[in-house]
């Protein structure tokens, strides 16, 4: 540099060394706290073992056991599923009402194409997912081109999805039966791996391919959301959308295939949804929403978006799993879980304010 | 000789407001040159045309005498445009290393990165920290930590390190030292004169009078959504520029055909 002001030249003799800090003089709550800012899903995680710890010391081996609790996971399948699907869309700062919906109709849809129409059921099955990813698509451009609050399209999409739902099966019912003599493929998520039951067939752990898929889907998607480009641009665009936009990131593209994932994954929950029911009811699933936003903000992903884990939203899943099978277990009356279920959410929403304030 | 970046009759309104108004814009290959003028002047809007973040009303752009129609930022870091906006565009949650890829990620070599898409995050990380001590920013402890824990001075030194790596063509600094401290603007103006030598032009846009004359080549003058005149800091003063700039001084005819 040829002319540098006056004042700067000292700064050219400065240290050259990263900058390190003693560490050890920090508090155990801001060292909590900075831990929870890395790993937000730490929190649910401590909450379920807790809860699992407080119910088996109350319960003893009538809830401490590998059948209650396999039961629990069987029980949360379906949540864990649409709430895999409704975590990508929080994530992004949107919120999907449409999630039960979707997988109803999926779940229709793949009904109704092999009874009345009489397509081979893998055919019908693959129009079911085709059918939530389409609904899915409709959701994300309407978000994302038309620039609609996600919170209005999908509070739409949910009662024309319904509607959809309901004058196409005509309300009928296919019987659980004839699914299991004609179409057995449509139960498949049902099928049951048991390890470990007693001479009777009773007790021991039991898998439904159902439970073996949200496990395994909640991993693949932990992973593309960590370690693919795309998941770190589903982070940004939930993040701050101007900032993605300007530095790169195809914020209407991600919107959409997010949208578009979160309606397969939803129809996806909607086979797993005949395979736990056993039949076809367009008017199963209706607490589907609400219970997989419950699970997600139990599970610490914020309603913000750019925040949380989809590991976070799995454990938030078997709290209240956990919370309604040890509350029946002990007689309680079910608001009781209810109430619970409200102080948790609220408390969860505490906790994700509290740790954002290591940002400011 | 043909300008590298080039706009003719540019217009811009945001409703009745006019940002641009039928303004001109000239680059040339290997300089710096720096835009002043007043708040509301349009810089910043100019420079977001420029950019590909805002699409102009009317008039053209040309890059190396080709005409290009910009409707995203994207279509202009592929030109090799490369901005720091004053927003600096990062996402807070998100670390260093992951802010200064966003949107050009390194995947792992063979099968994790092609058919499990896996991102090399070593490599990022290393490349993420050389350019930040290229820029002389030794107080970032980690490279992982998320931007929202950062100083606002460091936030936008990684924004500039950001543009300086990837910048190919030309490098548009909107506002590059106003949150920083002494050391780091000094760095930031040696940064510019780096990219200078290795042949890059660069825009630079600010309001410290002393950086602009110290290191521009040509003063862009911007007044009312156009340029007022283009002067050779050699030639004026600071005060003659601010004079121009504020209108409390009529520009010189010479400076104004230029």
């Amino acid at each position: 540099m040829a002319d540098a002001q006056e004042y700067e030249k000292s700064a050219t003799s400065s240290a050259q060394t990263i900058a390190q800090f003693d560490d050890d003089n920090r508090s155990f709550v801001s060292q909590l706290q900075h831990r929870l800012h890395l790993t937000p899903s730490l929190v649910p995680l401590i909450v379920l073992i807790l809860a699992i710890i407080v119910f088996g010391i109350l319960l003893g081996s009538k809830f401490f056991s590998p059948f209650a609790l396999t039961l629990i996971l069987q029980q949360v399948a379906i949540v864990g599923i649409v709430g895999a699907a409704q975590s990508l869309v929080i994530l992004t700062a949107g919120i999907d009402l449409s999630v039960g919906a979707i997988m109803v109709l999926s779940s229709v849809v793949m009904g109704q194409f092999t009874f009345r129409y009489g397509l081979p059921v893998e055919v019908a099955v693959a129009c079911g997912l085709l059918c939530g990813t389409l609904c899915g698509f409709i959701n994300g451009w309407l978000v994302a081109v038309m620039r609609l609050p996600p919170f209005i399209v999908t509070l739409g999409m949910w009662q024309i999805i319904l509607a959809t739902n309901f004058l196409f099966s005509a309300n009928e019912t296919i019987r659980s039966q004839e699914i299991a003599s004609e179409a057995p493929l449509l139960q498949f998520f049902g099928t049951t791996l048991t390890i470990g039951a007693d001479e009777a067939g009773r007790g021991g752990a039991n898998f439904t391919y159902g439970v073996v898929f949200l496990v395994s889907l909640v991993l693949v998607l932990a992973y593309v959301l960590r370690e693919t480009a795309w998941g770190r641009h589903v982070y940004a665009v939930g993040d701050d959308p101007d900032a993605a936009e300007l530095s790169g990131v195809q914020v209407k593209r991600t919107l959409i295939s997010v949208y578009m994932l979160s309606g397969l994954i939803c129809a996806f929950a909607g086979w797993a949804l005949i395979g736990r029911i056993g039949s076809v009811s367009p008017t199963s699933g209706q607490l589907a929403n609400i219970e997989s936003i419950t699970a997600v903000v139990i599970g610490g992903i914020s309603l913000f978006g750019g925040r949380g884990s989809v590991l976070g939203m799995l454990f938030g899943a078997l709290i209240v799993g956990v919370f309604t099978l040890g509350l029946r277990l002990l007689g309680a009356d079910a608001q009781w879980t209810y109430l619970l279920i409200g102080l948790l959410i609220i408390a969860a929403v505490a906790v994700d304010q509290w740790i954002r304030k290591v940002s400011n | 000789m043909e300008p590298i970046l080039k706009g003719r009759n540019l217009v811009k309104r945001y409703g009745r407001v006019t940002a641009l108004d039928h303004c001109d814009f000239d680059l040339m290959p290997g300089e710096i040159l720096a835009v002043i003028g007043d708040n509301g002047a349009g810089k910043s809007t100019l420079i977001k045309a420029l950019s590909g973040a805002v699409i102009p009303d009317a008039g053209t752009i040309y890059i190396e005498g080709k005409e290009v129609k910009f409707t995203s930022p994207i279509q202009a870091r592929t030109h090799g445009i490369e901005t720091v906006y004053q927003t600096l565009a990062m996402s807070p949650a998100l670390s260093i290393a992951d802010n200064m890829f966003m949107g050009r990620e390194i995947r792992k070599e063979g099968f994790m990165g092609t058919v499990f898409r896996q991102l090399d995050r070593k490599k990022m990380e290393t490349l993420a920290r050389e350019k930040l001590t290229e820029l002389g920013l030794m107080t970032i402890q980690n490279i992982n930590q998320a931007v929202e824990t950062l100083s606002g001075g460091q936030r936008q030194g990684v924004a500039v390190a950001r543009a300086a790596a990837f910048g190919s063509k030309v490098i548009i600094l909107d506002e590059p030292t106003a949150a920083l401290g002494v050391k780091e603007s000094r760095k930031v103006l040696e940064l510019i004169q780096d990219v200078k030598a290795r042949g890059i032009p660069i825009i630079l846009i600010s309001h410290n009078m002393p950086h602009v004359f110290e290191v521009a080549d040509r003063i862009h003058i911007h007044r009312l959504g156009k340029r007022l005149c283009v002067i050779d800091p050699k030639d004026y003063t600071m005060s003659d520029a601010v004079a121009f700039m504020t209108g409390a001084k009529e520009p010189p005819s010479e400076a104004v055909a230029a």
